[in-house]
C-alpha cells in the first residue's frame, strides 16, 4: 500500500525520530511511504484554543494536500481526533459544502499509527524486539475520541523482550491539554505530578504512548526531577529490532 | 446570576490558592474517587447504558427545542392541580416573588431542600436581609451553611471537607462540645437539630429535578429523607426551578430515574423519589408555588452550538470524572456551578463578559462527555465558548495586540504554507540556542511560556527536523515528494 505520512507539526520539529520509526515499521511491513513536503499542521492548537477562524485555512490546507492519498498515517492521536471531531464542524461553520464533501471522503482514509497497523493492516506482531520494562500511557484522545481500546497494548504485547507494566489511573489526563499547560500552568502541573507518580510507581524504564505531546509533558517532569525514566513513542518501540540491537531473536 | 458576587477572580488565580490546601485536595480526591468508582460499577451493570444515555439526550434536546410548548403545558397542568406558577425573568424577580410568598405567611424561618437555583439567585442572603432565617436541611448543605462556607459540588456540597472538620463545625454551631466524629454521631446531631424544625416551620423551599409537562408534577430525587419531610410537613411549599428542567411526560422518568442516581451518587436508585402534583386536601402542603427561573437561560437556548448546555440534569458526574476538578475542587470556579458543566454554564449565565477564564479551565480530556448521562459534549461547547472569548478579545485594541493573539495569528500564518513552516523551524532551531542548557534541555522560558518551565523541562529542538531528514535521505525520488520503500518493493 502507498502510505502517506503526516508527521504533524510538533513531531516534525521536536520528535523527528518518531517519524523515522513510523517509516521504518511500515517499510518493514512492505509498504511504500511517501512524504508530502507541502504538509504543515492539522489546526488543532488554533481550534482548541478558540481560534476557529484561524484554524480554517490550516484545515483546508491539510485537505488539499491529502485529497488523493491512498492512506494517511499520523503518529499522533490528538491530531486524528482533531480531524474526526472538528473538521466537519469547520466546514459547517464556513458553510462550505465542497469542504464538507472533501472531508467526508478523505477522513475514512486517515489513520492514527497504531490503529492503522491493527485495524487497517490487521497486524499485531511487527517483529520488534525491545528488552525493557515499559508502561503505557493512554492519551485522552486515543481513548475517548479514537476509541483505540487495547490496540496499543496488543502491539506492545507482541514485542520480544518487552516487560509491560500496567499503570494506575490510566484514564486520568496527564494535564497537557495544549495551551492549557500554559494558561493553567499550576493545575496542569498538579495533574502532571499525579501522573508522574503513577508512572514511577510502575517501576518502568520507559513510558510510551501514541502521542508525543503527552510524552513531552510527562518527560518534562521526569527530567526536571532527574529520574532515569525515559519516554518513547510507540512507533519507536515497534521500530526497534533484534538485528539493530545486535541480539539474537 | 446576580445578588451574590460570583466569579471575582480568574480560574488560574483561584486554583493556585486551592492547590496549596492539601487537606482540601485530599478530601476532594478521596470523595471523587469513591463516587466515580461506584458510578462506574453501577453503570457497567446495565447492558443498555449507552442507549439510556442516548434516550436521555434526545428527550432533553427535544424538550429544549419545544421549550415554550412544554413550559406552558406544565403551567396549565400544574395550575389545574392547584399549584401556582410564577415566571421569573431574573434573580431579582425570583427573589421578590419568593420573599412575597414567605412574608404573606408571616414566616420568620423557612426550611430548605438543597437547590442550586436558590444558590444561583442568592436566595439565602436575600431572605436574611429581610429578617427571615433559611435553614438548610440537606446534611451537606447544613454543614456548609453552619460553616459559613460555599458549596463546592452540586450533588455533594461539602465534598471538600472531612468528618473531623464537620465535627468541629457542629461542636461550635450546635453547642455540642462532646460530639464524636463517627458518621452516626454526626448524623444524629444533624437529625436532632433539624427534626424540631421540620415540625415547627410552616414554609419550605425546594428546587426540582424535573417538571413533568403532561401532569404538572414536580420530581425530586434525594438520599436523606430531608426532602420528603420538607415536601410533606409544611403548609406552604415553594419550588424554584430553572425553565430548562421540564420533561414532556411522566414516562420519561423511566430513563432519568435509571441514569441520574447512577451518575450522581453511584446508586441504582435514590432512597427517596418524590413526585407530586399540585395540592390535595389533608395531604401535604396546602399551598404550592413553582417559580420558573430564566435568569440567563433563554439566550443559551438561542445559541445552537451551546444549547446542549441546558440538557444538564445536575448529576455532577462530570465533576467527579474531571481531572481538573480532582485537583482544585469546586471553589476554584468561583461559581454556583463548578466543574466542567460549571465551566460552560457559568460564563453563559453571566453573559460572556464575565467568567472568561472558565472555558479554558479544562485540558479537553473528554472525561466529562464520556460520563454525561445526557451526552452533553462539554469539550465542544468549551471550544465554542473559547472562540467567543477570542472574538471578543480581537475586537479590542489590547486584545488584538496581546502576546497571545499575535502569537496565535503568527502561528496560523506559518501553518498555512510549508515554505513558511520550514523557515519557522529553521528560526526555532537557531533562536532557541540561548535558552538551551548544557544538558540539551530548555529549563527556563520567558513570558507566558514560563508557566511550562516552572515545573517542566523541555527537550530542545533537534538540529534536524523530520522533513529535513527526509529531504536529505529520500529527497531524490520524484521531486522530493515521494519514495518507494527502501527495503521492500
Amino acid at each position: 500500500m502507498r502510505v502517506s505520512l503526516f508527521i504533524t507539526c510538533y513531531n516534525d520539529a521536536l520528535f523527528p525520530d518518531t517519524g523515522k520509526a513510523v517509516v521504518n515499521v511500515l517499510e518493514r511491513l512492505g509498504h511504500q511511504i511517501e512524504f508530502r513536503p507541502e504538509q504543515t499542521c492539522c489546526g488543532q492548537m488554533h481550534w482548541n484554543t478558540g481560534y476557529l477562524n484561524e484554524a480554517v485555512p490550516i484545515i483546508r490546507h491539510f485537505v488539499n494536500v491529502y485529497r488523493d492519498a491512498e492512506a494517511v498515517v499520523i503518529p499522533s492521536s490528538s491530531c486524528v481526533a482533531m480531524m474526526r471531531d472538528h473538521y466537519m464542524k469547520a466546514a459547517e461553520m464556513e458553510n462550505d459544502a465542497k469542504l464538507a464533501a472533501d472531508v467526508e471522503t478523505l477522513l475514512p482514509r486517515v489513520y492514527e499509527f497504531s490503529e492503522f497497523l491493527v485495524r487497517r493492516l490487521g497486524v499485531e506482531d511487527v517483529g520488534a524486539t525491545y528488552p525493557h520494562k515499559v508502561t503505557y500511557h493512554a492519551s485522552c484522545h486515543s481513548m475517548r475520541s479514537l476509541h483505540l481500546g487495547d490496540i496499543p497494548i496488543r502491539l506492545l504485547k507482541q514485542v520480544r523482550g518487552l516487560d509491560l507494566q500496567p499503570i494506575q489511573n490510566i484514564q486520568e489526563c496527564c494535564g497537557f491539554g495544549g495551551t492549557f499547560a500554559i494558561k493553567n500552568a499550576d493545575v496542569s502541573s498538579a495533574m502532571l505530578a499525579d501522573k508522574v507518580r503513577t508512572v514511577l510507581n510502575t517501576g518502568a524504564e520507559v513510558c510510551t504512548a501514541v502521542d508525543n505531546s503527552c510524552l513531552m509533558h510527562i518527560y518534562g517532569s521526569l527530567h526536571r526531577q532527574r529520574t532515569y525514566v525515559r519516554t518513547a513513542h510507540l512507533a519507536e518501540i515497534l521500530a526497534s529490532t533484534a538485528s539493530e540491537l545486535g541480539v539474537a531473536e | 446570576m446576580s445578588e451574590r458576587q460570583w466569579h471575582t477572580r480568574e480560574f488560574p488565580e483561584a486554583a493556585k490558592d486551592l492547590l496549596q490546601n492539601s487537606q482540601l485536595r485530599k478530601n476532594v480526591q478521596h470523595a471523587t474517587t469513591v463516587i466515580q468508582g461506584k458510578r462506574n460499577k453501577v453503570t457497567a451493570e446495565l447492558p443498555d447504558w449507552e442507549d439510556l444515555r442516548e434516550s436521555g439526550a434526545q428527550v432533553r434536546a427535544h424538550t429544549l427545542r419545544h421549550l415554550d410548548h412544554y413550559l406552558t403545558k406544565f403551567e396549565e397542568n400544574c395550575t389545574r392541580a392547584g399549584g401556582h406558577v410564577h415566571w421569573a425573568a431574573d434573580a431579582a424577580e425570583a427573589n421578590r416573588i419568593i420573599l412575597g410568598i414567605v412574608q404573606q405567611h408571616s414566616a420568620k424561618e423557612v426550611i430548605k431542600i438543597k437547590t442550586m437555583t436558590s444558590e444561583e439567585i442568592g436566595l439565602n442572603a436575600n431572605l436574611e436581609a429581610h429578617g427571615i432565617w433559611p435553614i438548610e436541611t440537606d446534611l451537606a448543605e447544613l454543614i456548609v451553611q453552619l460553616g459559613k462556607d460555599r458549596p463546592s459540588h452540586f450533588v455533594a456540597p461539602a465534598l471538600h471537607i472531612n468528618k473531623q472538620q464537620v465535627r468541629t463545625i457542629f461542636q461550635r454551631e450546635m453547642n455540642l462540645p462532646e460530639l464524636g466524629d463517627k458518621p452516626e454521631d454526626l448524623a444524629t446531631a444533624a437529625r436532632n437539630y433539624l427534626r424540631e424544625k421540620y415540625l415547627r416551620i410552616k414554609v419550605a423551599i425546594s428546587g426540582g429535578n424535573f417538571m413533568i409537562a403532561d401532569s404538572g408534577g414536580v420530581c425530586i430525587l434525594e438520599s436523606e429523607g430531608n426532602g420528603r419531610m420538607c415536601l410533606t410537613l409544611p403548609d406552604v411549599l415553594i419550588s424554584i426551578i430553572g425553565i430548562e428542567k421540564v420533561i414532556p411526560s411522566f414516562r420519561d422518568l423511566e430513563i432519568f430515574l435509571q441514569t441520574v442516581p447512577r451518575s450522581a451518587t453511584g446508586e441504582r436508585m435514590n432512597p427517596y423519589n418524590s413526585v407530586w402534583c399540585g395540592v390535595h386536601p389533608g395531604d401535604g402542603p396546602k399551598e404550592f408555588h413553582v417559580v420558573l427561573l430564566d435568569n440567563g437561560r433563554s439566550p443559551i437556548l438561542a445559541d445552537k452550538e451551546s444549547r446542549q448546555t441546558l440538557q444538564c440534569v445536575r448529576c455532577g458526574a462530570c465533576l467527579n470524572a474531571c481531572p481538573v476538578y480532582h485537583q482544585t475542587g469546586g471553589h476554584a470556579y468561583e461559581s454556583v456551578y463548578a466543574g466542567p458543566i460549571g465551566a460552560i454554564l457559568t460564563p453563559q449565565l453571566l453573559s460572556m463578559e464575565k467568567a472568561r477564564s472558565l472555558p479554558y479551565a479544562s485540558s479537553l480530556c473528554g472525561a466529562c462527555y464520556e460520563v454525561c448521562p445526557v451526552k452533553i459534549n462539554i469539550p465542544e461547547v468549551l471550544i465554542h465558548l473559547r472562540s467567543k472569548v477570542v472574538q471578543q478579545d480581537q475586537a479590542t485594541f489590547a486584545g488584538k495586540f496581546s502576546l497571545w493573539n499575535i502569537g496565535m495569528k503568527t502561528a496560523a500564518f506559518v501553518f498555512e504554507n510549508a515554505d513558511r513552516l520550514v523557515i519557522a523551524e529553521r528560526l526555532g532551531q537557531i533562536g532557541q540556542k540561548p535558552l538551551v542548557s548544557k544538558n540539551g534541555f530548555i529549563e527556563w522560558l520567558p513570558l507566558m511560556l514560563n508557566g511550562w518551565t516552572q515545573t517542566r523541562d523541555l527537550k530542545a529542538m533537534p538540529a534536524q527536523s523530520f522533513r529535513q531528514w527526509w529531504a536529505k535521505e529520500r529527497g531524490s525520488e520524484s521531486n522530493g515528494m515521494k519514495s518507494t520503500g527502501k527495503k521492500n518493493a
